[in-house]
């Protein structure tokens, strides 16, 4: 069976000794995927020569002494709702057949810019809008440590192509949980970015005052290599923090003597969470607090209104930014419309699922006339809330610890019916989206075989220290190392 | 002010679309362009791609303060860009970037004067900031409708009117005094022909002398001055016939058919979509430090209303010379610079008559514009002076101007070769005076039988003989006192 | 117990432009009156004084110089229309209830 490729800082390392080519690891992750992603479905496309062509440039580069940067000659996956230029995007939706972008994402230049090669591009819940992967209008990705469990969402294509070791990072999105959700689920490390750190300029929009871009991949370090190409202000993005390319790898800070762990009450109940995942997290907080940390108590005492609020905002941003795939200039038009309203009415009833189509008429009616004070902006107003709990939270302490989800990887199908017992597995994640703070779940630790996730929260423009104190457990620990037998090589 | 129409009190308000002066669209940076094949103008924010983000023009939030402070406005330091949600094929997102709950300004006013009535003051609730739709083009096929989004992004600004106008006249006064302050101040060209500036009506009528407002309708896509008051005329006959019957006015969207001099129902309000406006949570508010504001305010050119003023005061003219003066930069420029070449002497209010009677009339004839025109403040002084002094008639004053104004010349040389110079001493005149007399016994005979009408008669002739350049004035005292009467 | 009517699904879904099936409206009244029964619990927050968060994070706001830059070529732009004539987009006439907002 073909080879697992190595992760980030590994394959950087055998390039760099000559023991392998930048087209040999491309080969290796085709290989992989003809291996293992039939069974799996991670990815939607892959682009063999164009990333052939990439590998050999950067080899060529390599011999020339002109590297671009740590990342010149690494494959990397793109969730498919990251646009590049003359590639399909389509946000594993029907709407979107046959589109073709015409520009690149600001994340896709940067990661050519840095000599990245785009393998190509994976699966997710249709618009972002799921925890499962299970409303992709292609049907689901399957978790690689358990097939017939869901990898999460909606970056589960991202993270599963990560943790069958396809590739050795991915990007995806997250906008209540989507990038750490199934990292945890998947075994990985999945870092959502403070909001505003990575441009959004080339991210097909779900909800625009949540949404990031953010790296998988199996370490800390790796994801620090990521962030440090992809972030930086970004002027064609309104939303883009004035902030120069963070420089973490290589200046992560492992030492958390004098560091503060702060650990939410509200996040550390026991009825609705496995006591596995309960045991795993202490478990990691104790290996924390070996390492010099302290610990304390905080609390976010408007924590259970987070999902409430999120579901409002998310939805009524959603509906509006949805409103441009109408069948006219792109996409999918319905056949034989004869009016425009038409055209309108069956091109998106057409296009787009169930999912899309709950939550857009939500925000419609959140938005809509007589309810826009009582539900959008009450929502917002409770954001704020929650922000300040936050603020009031980190005057005691460096970073946030708790679960990232308070159960580990449910079986495909189990979820679908109820959108509300959906949505509440997204109560650990969706906060940070809310506040704008950057997050991270890393693995602690196994339930029944399926992975745990850690989760690390952290202040606003705090990526740096946050990856530190991820950087700083994967060092005295081993979880990060385990691979699911399943889809080993 | 006289009424509008005797039974009913008149009440219309306007809102007026204008396009901002920039080079780059207000989120997108593509070209702003007039003309030019579809789709030729756009970028992925425009057609509204996935993964498009929109960012502010800079210079457009220059322009829409410049308007909204010749308007008088109070302009906001903070100011949020709203959706306004709906679908329709020239608005490619699904929703237009607009401003709403808190627009850049509030609370301004214009001063407008129709006729010889007083001026009145028209309060201007807001003005905001927005994006243009593209075109949608619905004659070219049976089946079709064709989209260019060239238009789609354009920066506007949406001037919205108090319902204070009180007759079609007021409203063309209104719109053409805000069209000449937008110019002034460049913040558009504000040309109507090219869309440039677009305006919306809404009419209701009551009694006089009620409070309450009347049921209003709103005309739609009037796309010149003159087409705003027609139409305003016609729904005013129409609503006001429709009262007088007993009827009730219903709430309607109507355009305006000029061929017919007709409106027609477009929509009913029941149709009225919910625009769901929520803060655009791609765009940050918009801050303008009051530092700013008071910088662009310096920077303005001065406004019609403060040339008026200062016209009053400092030449000495009535208002209302002083307020048509200053409503064109080119003829208040002009004016001035004829006062100022004047060699000593107050000539201000004569210039300023010849100006707005002998230049404007020479220019409406052909149909030309000052800028077309060749006239210099200093030959324009000169031929005043001239008629002042009386040595030129006005009469033959008046026929050089059309020369003066497109091909230029100077009045002193004009005057001299042609021979116009004022015939104005008693030797030139008194030989054709008596000519004159010689020529018309009955004439003569009839003065003295009492008929003083012929005393007109005869100064005519003496006119004509000395082919205009007989100094009346003169000529009557002389024939007076040859008639002996 | 906050739930939706039908008329008001069937109105959004107007709104929305989304064509909804009988066993579809029947599905989105019941989901949709369930998540609203959820969300009724922020009705208890006290958010008087409380201002609504536009942004997770304050900005000075961003301005872009007026220069005219970054346009597509025409083809280009037309590249993934389903219908076009020239260098326009097709759509059916505008018809079926359809007006300028």
């Amino acid at each position: 069976m073909a080879a697992r490729l190595p992760g980030v800082s590994e394959a950087r390392r055998a390039l760099a000794a000559g023991e392998q080519s930048a087209v040999a690891l491309v080969d290796q992750a085709l290989a992989r995927a003809e291996a293992v992603d039939g069974e799996l479905h991670c990815f939607l496309q892959l682009r063999p020569e164009a990333a052939r062509e990439e590998a050999a440039a950067s080899d060529a580069r390599r011999a020339a002494g002109s590297l671009r940067g740590p990342l010149d000659g690494i494959p990397v996956a793109l969730k498919d709702n990251i646009v590049q230029a003359g590639e399909p995007a389509g946000c594993a939706s029907r709407i979107l057949d046959g589109y073709h972008s015409p520009f690149d994402a600001s994340v896709v230049e940067r990661l050519k810019a840095a000599g990245a090669v785009i393998l190509g591009r994976t699966n997710m819940d249709e618009f972002a809008m799921g925890s499962s992967t299970e409303n992709s209008a292609l049907g689901p990705t399957r978790n690689p440590w358990q097939l017939e469990r869901a990898p999460g969402g909606s970056s589960g294509g991202s993270a599963g192509a990560v943790a069958a070791g396809i590739v050795p990072a991915a990007l995806g999105s997250d906008t209540g949980g989507s990038i750490r959700q199934p990292a945890a689920f998947c075994g990985v490390v999945g870092l959502k970015p403070t909001y505003g750190r990575v441009s959004r300029l080339g991210l097909v929009a779900f909800a625009s005052s949540l949404d990031q871009i953010g790296p998988l991949a199996h370490t800390a370090e790796d994801c620090a290599l990521l962030l440090d190409a992809i972030s930086g202000h970004d002027p064609r993005d309104s939303t883009s923090i004035p902030e120069p390319p963070t420089c973490a790898a290589g200046n992560l800070v492992s030492d958390l003597s004098g560091r503060v762990v702060g650990l939410p009450r509200e996040y550390f109940v026991e009825e609705g969470m496995d006591p596995g995942i309960l045991g795993c997290v202490r478990a990691a907080v104790a290996e924390l607090e070996a390492a010099g940390a302290k610990t304390r108590e905080v609390s976010l005492p408007h924590t259970r209104y987070a999902v409430a609020a999120y579901y409002l905002i998310a939805t009524a941003e959603a509906s509006s930014n949805l409103a441009r795939f109408d069948g006219s200039r792109y996409g999918r038009r319905a056949e034989g419309v004869h009016t425009l309203t038409e055209m309108y009415e069956r091109s998106r009833s057409e296009g787009f699922g169930a999912e899309v189509k709950r939550r857009i008429l939500l925000g419609t009616y959140v938005l809509s006339a007589g309810y826009y004070d009582a539900y959008y902006r009450k929502a917002q107003q409770v954001r704020t809330l929650l922000r300040r709990d936050f603020e009031a939270a980190f005057e005691g302490c460096d970073v946030i610890a708790t679960p990232t989800t308070p159960e580990p990887a449910f079986p495909l199908g189990a979820k679908s019916s109820d959108p509300v017992t959906m949505y509440l597995s997204d109560i650990f994640t969706v906060s940070a989206n809310l506040a704008g703070l950057p997050g991270i779940s890393l693995p602690c630790g196994e339930v029944e075989g399926l992975p745990v996730g850690l989760q690390l929260l952290g202040r606003p423009l705090d990526d740096v220290p946050l990856l530190g104190v991820a950087d700083a457990f994967q060092r005295r620990t081993r979880h990060h190392l385990a691979v699911p037998e399943e889809a080993a090589g | 002010m006289s009424r509008a129409h005797p039974d009913y009190e008149v009440v219309i308000g306007l809102e007026v679309h204008c396009q901002l002066r920039t080079r780059s669209k207000l989120f997108s940076s593509a070209a702003v362009s007039y003309g030019d094949p579809p789709n030729h103008h756009t970028t992925p924010v425009c057609l509204a791609l996935p993964g498009a983000l929109p960012v502010l023009n800079a210079e457009a939030v220059e322009l829409a303060v410049r308007a909204g402070l010749a308007a008088n406005c109070s302009i906001q330091p903070h100011s949020v860009f709203a959706r306004k949600n709906y679908f329709y094929p020239d608005l490619p997102k699904g929703y237009q970037i607009s401003q709403w709950e808190e627009p850049l300004c509030l609370a301004g006013w214009l001063d407008i004067q129709v006729g010889e009535a007083a001026p009145r003051r028209i309060g201007i609730t807001r003005i905001h900031m927005e994006e243009d739709a593209g075109k949608s083009l619905h004659d070219q096929s049976a089946t079709e409708t064709h989209v260019d989004l060239n238009r789609a992004g354009v920066p506007l600004v949406e001037i919205v009117s108090e319902p204070d106008l009180r007759s079609p006249e007021e409203a063309g006064a209104y719109l053409r005094k805000l069209r000449a302050i937008l110019r002034t101040v460049g913040a558009s060209d504000a040309d109507m022909e090219k869309g440039q500036l677009r305006c919306d009506a809404n009419i209701s009528l009551r009694r006089h002398g009620e409070k309450q407002l009347g049921t209003r309708t709103e005309l739609k896509n009037l796309n010149s001055f003159r087409f705003v008051e027609q139409a305003l005329h016609a729904e005013i006959e129409r609503q006001a016939e429709l009262l007088d019957e007993g009827g009730e006015v219903q709430q309607a969207t109507l355009g305006y058919d000029s061929a017919r001099d007709r409106s027609f129902v477009m929509r009913t309000k029941e149709n009225a979509d919910d625009y769901r406006y929520f803060p655009d949570p791609d765009l940050i508010p918009l801050v303008i430090s009051q530092q700013r504001i008071e910088e662009i305010r310096a920077s303005l050119p001065e406004l019609p209303e403060a040339r008026c003023a200062r016209f009053q005061r400092e030449y000495g003219l009535a208002a209302r010379d002083a307020g048509l003066l200053s409503e064109s930069r080119a003829l208040a420029k002009l004016f001035e610079g004829a006062v100022r070449a004047t060699p000593g002497g107050d000539l201000a209010k004569s210039i300023a008559k010849w100006l707005l009677r002998d230049v404007v009339a020479a220019l409406k004839e052909r149909d030309a514009t000052l800028e077309d025109a060749r006239l210099t403040g200093q030959a324009l002084a000169e031929l005043v002076a001239m008629v002042e002094a009386g040595r030129v008639t006005a009469n033959n004053a008046h026929r050089l101007v059309p020369e003066l104004l497109f091909e230029g010349g100077d009045p002193e040389a004009l005057v001299r070769e042609r021979g116009l110079a004022a015939l104005s001493d008693e030797a030139s005149l008194a030989p054709l005076v008596d000519e004159v007399l010689a020529a018309n016994p009955e004439a003569v005979a009839s003065y003295a039988g009492g008929d003083k009408k012929s005393l007109n008669f005869l100064m005519g002739q003496v006119m004509k003989r000395s082919q205009g350049k007989a100094d009346p004035a003169k000529v009557r005292e002389i024939l007076a006192r040859k008639l002996g009467g | 117990m906050s739930h939706i009517s039908r008329e008001e699904v069937l109105h959004i879904s107007r709104l929305a432009r989304l064509r909804l099936s009988e066993e579809e409206v029947l599905a989105m009244t019941r989901d949709l009156g369930a998540i609203l029964s959820y969300v009724e619990q922020l009705q208890a927050v006290d958010t008087s004084e409380v201002v609504p968060t536009a942004h997770a994070l304050p900005l000075p706001t961003p301005l872009r110089r007026d220069e005219p830059t970054g346009e597509l070529d025409a083809e280009l732009a037309l590249a993934n229309a389903p219908a076009r004539r020239g260098t326009a987009f097709a759509v059916p006439k505008v018809l079926g209830g359809e007006e300028e907002g």
